[in-house]
């Protein structure tokens, strides 16, 4: 080594994050002392363990009384049509409300309203609402349509309201100096940018509202749901397990269909 | 009332005593008046930041003067409301620095929404133009070389093409006058002489007047017909190419030594 070598001190590339460590000890520690709160302890998750495989062993084999498979397939086909229905009718608000929500194009007066509704229709998970409606508006699948209806202008809406703050003003710029109305901006320099990725927000909601679809049902609101919730009290888990296989199947008969319809819009 | 009114009318365009700021005492355009002819080709030079976008901006309104009156063939634009706005708009065509095609939409849309002002949305939304309109179209993508591009996607397009497109979506709209903002800007050189050449043949042959901002001197001295220096948001010349000095080019940009 050289006298001059040494005389410098070594230099450091990365300088420590104090503040990041200190706060992923902190979550660390929460972590341990909520679970010690909450009596999370392993003998209990070893003895869970065991009374799972049990409850799994009394499922076997599925039912397949014809009876009980039509009253299945009701359900599903009801949940099917909640889903259907929510979907189409939430995607359909969630348009002009996503659009008079985006900030790069409406005044605040507009979005700020808008931008509270969608919060609130966020707020709530939708069997939450699910047993607001049917306290509203009977037992059935009208009270699990509106409620997903709901969810999805949340999610839909909100989505859409971003994609649409992200956009390239030049091109609506573009289409405004040629003296287009403000529907045809929309139509043809809003849309053409954001259409893709409504479509692929679209169908991820289609699938989480089929999913949700046969939850409702165990509020009461329509669908699958109650059937299942059913079988649960009276301890038929044969039935229950039929019922958990035929919504596997259609899930990912609906999987199947959203990528098809992702590949026709790309 | 009357006398300048009248002298409006004759030109293309007509500014007078234009101002413009984003900002409360922050002027960028201060005081520009200007008269265009209802024939040739106007380059308003500058360095950047000069407030040239600004100034052609003011035009059609994207941006909103802060003061002054702007004629175009002695329509007042500064008085017009929302819906006279769009009415006038039509028959302004604009070409972009950075061409502004709508990225996802084809060749052929773009052009046609040169016609957007003219449709209503249900048309508009489904593709439903005037067969005229159509075949215009055609004809301006024979015209710019890119007949065989109608129905690729803009995205799919190189800058000179694109520009061409973005001519042709201008030329499209039929307009009584054209701006030009920086236009060659994001080219190379070849290209940036390509697209000034086709831009004022297609304007010569249609006789629309061109206003355009180019910060390219050599290139403004070769196609203007009218050029109009400005530096830090005034018009410090007003004239022929031809008598436009070394001395004047100090003055618009500063310094010297980048003069030949």
């Amino acid at each position: 080594m050289t006298a001059e070598s040494t005389a410098r001190p070594s230099r450091v590339a990365f300088t420590p994050n104090w503040s990041a460590r200190l706060a992923w000890l902190g979550l660390a520690a929460y972590a341990l002392y909520a679970a010690s709160i909450l009596d999370v302890t392993w003998e209990r998750f070893a003895s869970g363990l065991e009374q799972g495989a049990r409850f799994i062993a009394r499922m076997f084999p599925p039912e397949t009384a014809a009876e009980k498979m039509a009253l299945m397939l009701r359900g599903l086909y009801e949940s099917l049509e909640i889903a259907v229905i929510a979907s189409v009718l939430g995607i359909l608000l969630s348009l002009p409300i996503g659009l008079l929500a985006a900030r790069n194009l409406m005044p605040p007066w507009l979005t700020w309203p808008l931008r509270l509704l969608i919060a609130l229709c966020r707020s709530f998970h939708q069997v939450i609402i699910a047993i607001i409606f049917v306290k509203a508006v009977g037992f059935g699948a009208l009270a699990g349509i509106l409620a997903l209806t709901v969810g999805s202008i949340g999610f839909v809406a909100k989505l859409f309201a971003e994609a649409i703050e992200e956009i390239s003003l030049k091109q609506v710029e573009a289409i405004r100096a040629t003296g287009a109305s403000f529907l045809n901006v929309v139509a043809y320099s809003v849309m053409p940018q954001v259409l893709t990725r409504f479509v692929g927000f679209s169908t991820y909601q289609f699938d989480s509202n089929l999913r949700n679809s046969t939850m409702v049902g165990i509020v009461g609101a329509g669908g699958i749901g109650g059937t299942m919730f059913a079988a649960f009290q009276k301890f038929d888990y044969d039935y229950l397990l039929t019922i958990l296989l035929a919504i596997i199947a259609m899930i990912m008969v609906s999987e199947i269909l959203q990528n098809a319809v992702k590949r026709i819009f790309r | 009332m009357s006398e300048p009114q009248q002298s409006a009318a004759a030109a293309a365009l007509q500014i007078r005593g234009l101002s413009k700021e984003y900002r409360r005492g922050v002027p960028v355009l201060r005081d520009v008046s200007l008269t265009v002819a209802p024939t040739g080709i106007t380059a308003i030079i500058g360095p950047s930041g000069t407030g040239k976008s600004t100034l052609i901006r003011c035009i059609n309104r994207l941006v909103e003067p802060t003061a002054g009156q702007i004629f175009v063939h002695g329509v007042d634009v500064t008085r017009l409301n929302r819906r006279k706005l769009r009415e006038m708009r039509r028959s302004i065509g604009m070409v972009f620095q950075e061409y502004n095609l709508v990225e996802r939409l084809t060749v052929m849309e773009n052009v046609l929404s040169g016609r957007l002002g003219y449709m209503s949305s249900i048309k508009a939304w489904l593709r439903r133009y005037p067969q005229a309109d159509i075949e215009a179209a055609f004809e301006l993508l024979d015209t710019v070389g890119l007949t065989d591009y109608a129905n690729q996607r803009a995205d799919a397009l190189s800058g000179g093409q694109r520009q061409r497109v973005g001519i042709a979506r201008a030329v499209m709209q039929r307009p009584q006058i054209m701006l030009a903002d920086e236009p060659t800007s994001s080219l190379d050189p070849k290209t940036s002489v390509e697209i000034m050449e086709l831009m004022v043949s297609i304007a010569r042959t249609r006789n629309i007047p061109v206003v355009v901002n180019i910060h390219n001197v050599p290139l403004a001295r070769r196609f203007a017909t009218h050029i109009v220096g400005m530096t830090g948001g005034r018009i410090v010349y007003d004239g022929d190419p031809a008598g436009l000095t070394d001395d004047h080019l100090k003055q618009i940009y500063g310094g010297e030594d980048w003069l030949e």
